[in-house]
């Protein structure tokens, strides 16, 4: 798009720095307000879980001012500090979370090359950047001189070390299959009918999914896996010490990563921004028709893509209002001696399958087929061929 | 001459040094846990912006996601206080400056010694590298494929430069041996004598 911008004489430096301002600014407008929907929805949906109205006072019948009343609410409320507190990192640690959180987004395709920086490995730096979150609640419980804050960072600590193991092996199953990190090309290999979905490759695969949304829970710190919070043990863990703007910014944080995590299962499992019916295609949306239409076929993605990962979230909230939370030593139990080797397992059994029946039993593009074609790999010329 | 390159290259490299040097500076054990991992993370900003997306993720992966979690996390296990302050003996300091200032040296006259990486022409006249496509040919490359090396004219010595894949399972092998060997020798020592339960108490599920 930029490139685009330079043919109309536009400075090359203001093109892009305009371009990346925008993409910037696109992101985190997705992620304000789908922390704001969901804090809504949690409420709402907490509300019919327990038979209860939910907010129904602010904006309306259905509360929709809710979350920009709290927003407000937020912003007036005084910024607490505890003397003992470490200052600096104090102030530091919600942001660390955002960053962490926002940072995904920019790996993450919404449609077929709707994406901020298409990146080679963008599965793997989704989950290298997922794994940095837990540093700004370690931080926050450290800085807070807490009892309760620190229970809870360590809580985490062990939390996400312990479940990144089998969430990074769920994401290798998928990756293994398309053989390509590439997240925009795992989208398109779902084309077409829903069947085509990653999550009906095989059986292994089915199993995979859930595996892979239990880690998700987990690894964003969800109920029933929320130890790091645990209010009725812990007051509210690393929070305890936080109130107001800062509290609010971790909270954005974890709806934010929350979103990326159903984003990421959208787009490894449950084919992207492919519906179940290729209702663009179908219409004539594409770009070999005309460009314009293109564009709307890809817009009919994003919403696919959006209402997915929107689906994910509710599942998560579904998931807390309905589970208790685990112990500690139950959620280690859980991750070590459950996840992991059902996620080994199931890495073998996806492995087998696919070299058993590289087309799979209905048809379909065969991946591994493509990385057996050779001559492909003499035209990949790499950067740095004198190394010996 | 600072053009775009310099000007990025510069935004993740002198962050990278300030927070090395603060890591040293600071007193606080934690504030230096923290001062090491916007170091690294930073050069791992490096790495993305030198093309090489897959050194980048591994980067954060493995030194800033793992390594230095483990490490905070076994800081605020250890840590008395809210805020500790180490005192550094004069001896250490000299022993530190000797290692550090001889790596510095070998390094420096290893940036100044390479000729490529001095003459201006060959930096500019460089082609241009196509960022970002790095994992397919590392992945061929450990399965016995040099794609960088197709070109190489002689059979034999193309054979030799074939692949990762031994040393990679050698190492990843000796990774399990020694995790294994850690754990086994981390783990609750059962008592053989029956004369006291609670040691004979089931193994602590935390890792």
């Amino acid at each position: 798009m930029a490139d685009y911008l330079v043919q109309f004489g536009l400075p090359v430096w203001l093109a892009y720095g305009g371009v990346a301002l925008m993409q910037c600014l696109i992101l985190l407008t997705i992620m304000m307000f789908a922390a704001a929907t969901f804090t809504w929805m949690e409420r709402k949906v907490s509300g019919r879980i327990q038979d209860r109205l939910g907010p129904t006072r602010v904006g309306g019948r259905f509360g929709w001012l809710q979350s920009p009343a709290d927003g407000i609410k937020l912003l007036c409320k005084e910024d607490l500090m505890p003397a003992q507190a470490d200052k600096i990192l104090f102030r530091l640690a919600p942001y660390i979370s955002f960053c962490a959180s926002f940072c995904v987004f920019l790996a993450l395709p919404f449609s077929n090359g709707w994406v901020a920086q298409q990146l080679n490995v963008a599965a793997f730096f989704i989950l290298a950047i997922a794994g940095l979150e837990v540093f700004g609640v370690i931080t926050a419980g450290y800085a807070s001189a807490s009892k309760w804050s620190l229970y809870g960072a360590m809580r985490e600590a062990a939390q996400v070390v312990s479940y990144e193991v089998p969430f990074g092996i769920c994401v290798l199953i998928p990756v293994m299959v398309a053989g390509t990190l590439d997240l925009v090309a795992i989208g398109n290999m779902q084309q077409g009918w829903g069947i085509n979905w990653m999550i009906f490759h095989s059986p292994f695969m089915f199993v995979t999914f859930f595996i892979y949304l239990t880690c998700a829970v987990a690894s964003t710190n969800r109920a029933p896996f929320d130890l790091a919070e645990a209010e009725s043990e812990l007051v509210a863990g690393f929070l305890t010490e936080y109130s107001g703007f800062r509290w609010s910014v971790f909270f954005m944080a974890e709806y934010g990563s929350m979103t990326a995590v159903s984003g990421l299962a959208a787009i490894l499992f449950l084919g992207g921004w492919h519906g179940p019916i290729p209702i663009a295609d179908l219409l004539g949306l594409t770009y070999s028709n005309h460009a314009i239409l293109g564009w709307f076929g890809e817009l009919l993605g994003a919403c696919n893509f959006l209402f997915k990962a929107f689906l994910g979230v509710t599942f998560m909230m579904w998931l807390r209002w309905t589970l208790p939370r685990l112990r500690i030593d139950q959620v280690m139990t859980t991750c070590l001696k459950y996840c992991i080797p059902l996620a080994a397992a199931m890495f073998v059994g996806v492995m087998l399958w696919t070299y058993a029946l590289p087309g799979g039993i209905l048809p379909r593009k065969t991946p591994m087929a493509a990385v057996a074609e050779a001559p492909a790999w003499t035209t990949v010329e790499t950067p740095g061929g004198d190394r010996p | 001459m600072i053009n775009w390159h310099t000007l990025f290259f510069l935004l993740f490299a002198v962050p990278t040094c300030l927070f090395a040097v603060a890591v040293v500076a600071s007193a606080n054990v934690v504030r230096m846990a923290m001062c090491l991992i916007a170091s690294l993370a930073a050069v791992a900003g490096l790495y993305f912006l030198a093309g090489a997306d897959f050194v980048g993720a591994m980067q954060l992966m493995i030194y800033v996601g793992g390594t230095l979690v483990l490490l905070v996390f076994g800081v605020m296990l250890t840590v008395q206080g809210p805020s500790v302050s180490l005192k550094i003996s004069s001896a250490n300091w000299l022993m530190a400056g000797l290692a550090g200032g001889a790596l510095l040296i070998v390094l420096l006259s290893a940036v100044v010694g390479i000729e490529a990486w001095t003459s201006k022409a060959v930096a500019e006249t460089a082609p241009a590298v196509e960022a970002g496509h790095t994992v397919a040919p590392l992945g061929m490359g450990l399965l016995g494929i040099r794609v960088d090396q197709l070109s190489q004219q002689d059979p034999t010595l193309r054979r030799g430069m074939s692949g990762y894949l031994l040393p990679f399972e050698i190492v990843s092998v000796h990774l399990l041996v020694v995790l294994i060997g850690a754990a086994h020798l981390a783990r609750a020592k059962r008592r053989r004598t029956a004369s006291t339960p609670a040691t004979t108490a089931p193994l602590n599920p935390e890792p």
